[in-house]
């Protein structure tokens, strides 16, 4: 007979991560089931995650290049752009998608058990897929105006993680405070888009001060967006302290969000 | 070794009241919230030395209380009790969809929890993503599914739809797919909710028969229902929820009079009488049983009424026994014949039902007394239809016929019929 599982009231359940590895399969069906949902239901489908960057990339090229003038790194404003947006838009989609994604999921987080935290996880796969699919659009246009990057792409793996890590952060964070205040999905739209103008996306963050630099990476997207361009353009200069500070938060972020996840997950099932 | 040990469990809901909005408990909003504080500051600021008027009373509801018990592997057991006894909550305790507030339970097995069917489909997604999808949600490996897919697929009888997205199934097609998925589950502890409501009625009968398959494998299921037949018929041991607490856990049988039992002494609370102006109901029993006894199915019983005419009654004066099944429906109706003019008194109608007549299970008596007025209509003087309460069951012995089968024989009637088979050619 296998190991007896004992639920004991006001204990952390201890075989929590031997839950976690024993319901990955779920995981991927879910993560799949959401990827199939998505590319089904909307007729325009991928090319919505084409054109959607795409557009973006262009207004910002206008306005932040050729309107306000901002300097641009020595690349061409597309491209510093679009290596913004790759990280910003793999951020705000799971963000957006795993802030309600209890909430959608209610019927099954009453009627089956499984680690709820799986449900916010999910939707970071899913966002995984656009952000593949954004990368090949970099590669058109880095062709396109003849940017070769540097040896020092093979390292952008790295701060994709880190941008998962202050995605999850905050999405565990706001998926469970959405379970309990209902209008928290109203906020959230708000958040992302606050989000977008506090975040170096549609200009260099050597705009900013020398000496507002390091407050400037209190906001976690500043490191991983400072890391995507460092990696992806070859030649600008990365501002360490900044990186660094961000990185630690973002991480003090995840450890938050996981420890509120776990403590509110308890009594999802009664209020959701 | 028990495979479920319970001990002490408890479980307890907050009910917040607002006391000026009577808004319902649970919605709460963060909007909500921060007013209601805000306003309460500001109430506190003027008039500090009056009661906060934003104050919310709270209420603790324990859905569940104290409850001790343990099932034996291989057991199957019917929860039953009122709506709101605690028997919704004592699943999604056990299946671990809630936390419990007081006390432990130990598992020793793969559970798997069956709460409602179809959770997890996707409207958008074919029949066969749903499969594996609901499969996995369920708790099925993979490669347990991809096993067991042909049989699901067979199981479900839509298979000519595998490839349409299951928003355009009917709903019958939709509940077949769904416990289909179910019904292949292979855990060592089943929960099973009332999800059987829902169906065909020829659908339910394979899904049962199928439930039953699961019990006689050893395995352990735990089932909750308000249908008394199939409680009784797919259980071997029964636990008897009230307002939270264990009440009573043995055998089936037992549990189900003790549910019905619960019931009367209801009803007896509103001590209700059975009286008109011409006549009133003075008691009914059992001859020679206490009520709620258990007899064998050859056993003949009699049931009594005893009642009291007021007045002379010129017309049709009959008293009636009703029989009823565990799920309310009839089993028959009789009365007596022949009896006019009656003169004011005391009576007392026996009726015997004859032995090797009623087939196993819980039986009530619906008592009444009717009456027919020359030149006039039907009038009911009295009609309890809750007097009495009895249990038939099979001791298994040879007069019961059943050369060694050993399941449940359908039927609310059980004859012993006069037979003759002959050889007619070779």
């Amino acid at each position: 007979m296998r190991a007896r599982l004992v639920i004991e009231a006001d204990r952390v359940n201890r075989q929590y991560f031997k839950d976690l590895l024993a319901y990955r399969e779920l995981f991927l069906l879910l993560a799949w089931r959401d990827i199939l949902v998505r590319y089904k239901q909307t007729v325009i489908g991928i090319s919505w995650s084409v054109l959607r960057p795409l557009l973006t990339m262009i207004v910002f090229t206008i306005v932040f290049g050729r309107l306000a003038k901002m300097p641009s790194e020595g690349v061409p404003y597309p491209i510093l752009v679009f290596a913004a947006l790759l990280p910003w838009q793999f951020f705000s989609n799971t963000v957006s998608e795993g802030g309600n994604s209890l909430v959608s999921n209610a019927s099954m987080i009453s009627k089956v058990y499984f680690p709820r935290i799986i449900v916010p996880t999910t939707s970071m796969i899913v966002s995984l897929i656009d952000f593949v699919i954004s990368i090949s659009i970099l590669s058109v246009l880095m062709v396109w105006y003849q940017h070769v990057p540097t040896w020092r792409v093979v390292f952008l793996p790295l701060f994709l993680g880190l941008a998962a890590i202050t995605a999850l952060g905050i999405t565990y964070l706001i998926s469970a405070l959405n379970v309990k205040y209902r209008d928290f999905r109203h906020v959230l739209p708000f958040i992302i888009q606050f989000g977008l103008y506090i975040s170096p996306v549609g200009f260099s963050s050597t705009v900013v001060p020398e000496k507002w630099r390091l407050i400037y990476s209190m906001n976690p997207l500043v490191g991983v967006i400072d890391g995507f361009r460092w990696a992806i353009i070859g030649n600008t200069p990365m501002y360490w302290p900044g990186f660094i500070f961000s990185a630690g938060l973002a991480v003090l972020l995840l450890a938050i969000g996981f420890g509120v996840f776990r403590r509110m997950e308890r009594e999802f099932a009664d209020v959701i | 070794m028990s495979i479920i040990k319970v001990k002490n469990l408890g479980k307890k809901y907050t009910i917040g009241h607002d006391l000026n909005a009577n808004s319902a408990f649970r919605s709460r909003s963060l909007r909500e919230g921060l007013t209601r504080t805000a306003r309460g500051l500001y109430q506190r600021l003027r008039h500090p030395f009056l009661p906060n008027p934003e104050k919310t009373e709270t209420e603790e509801f324990w859905a569940l209380k104290g409850l001790d018990f343990e099932i034996e592997a291989g057991d199957t057991v019917g929860i039953i009790g009122r709506n709101g006894a605690g028997k919704s909550t004592l699943l999604k305790v056990l299946s671990r969809i809630t936390e419990p507030t007081t006390g432990r339970i130990e598992i020793g097995g793969r559970i798997a929890s069956l709460l409602e069917v179809g959770t997890g489909f996707h409207p958008e997604l074919t029949g066969r993503e749903n499969i594996y999808l609901n499969g996995a949600i369920l708790g099925m490996t993979r490669d347990e599914i991809k096993r067991k897919f042909d049989e699901i697929v067979d199981f479900s009888e839509v298979e000519k739809f595998l490839d349409t997205p299951v928003k355009r199934f009917s709903s019958g097609m939709y509940v077949r797919l769904a416990f289909a998925v179910a019904a292949h589950l292979e855990p060592e502890i089943l929960i099973v909710d009332e999800v059987l409501s829902v169906g065909d009625a020829q659908f339910q009968k394979k899904c049962l028969g199928k439930m039953e398959e699961v019990g006689q494998e050893g395995r352990t299921v735990l089932f909750v229902s308000h249908n008394m037949a199939m409680i009784s018929n797919l259980c071997q041991r029964g636990m008897v929820l009230n307002e939270g607490r264990l009440e009573y856990s043995g055998q089936v049988s037992d549990a189900v009079l003790r549910y019905y039992q619960n019931i009367n002494q209801r009803d007896a609370a509103h001590e209700r009488e059975f009286k008109s102006d011409d006549a009133e109901l003075l008691g009914a029993e059992l001859v020679g049983l206490s009520n709620l006894s258990t007899i064998t199915i050859h056993d003949e019983l009699t049931v009594r009424m005893r009642y009291k005419l007021k007045r002379q009654i010129d017309g049709k004066c009959v008293p009636n026994f009703h029989f009823f099944t565990s799920d309310g429906s009839y089993a028959f109706v009789d009365s007596a014949g022949g009896l006019t003019s009656m003169s004011p008194g005391i009576y007392c109608a026996d009726c015997r039902v004859p032995g090797q007549f009623l087939n196993e299970g819980a039986y009530f008596v619906g008592v009444a007394l009717t009456t027919y007025p020359e030149g006039g209509s039907l009038r009911v003087e009295f009609f309890d239809k809750n007097a009495l309460t009895f249990n038939v069951v099979d001791p298994m012995d040879e007069r019961s016929n059943r050369y060694g089968y050993a399941g449940p024989i359908p039927g609310v009637v059980r004859p012993r019929l006069d037979w003759s088979v002959a050889k007619e050619s070779q």
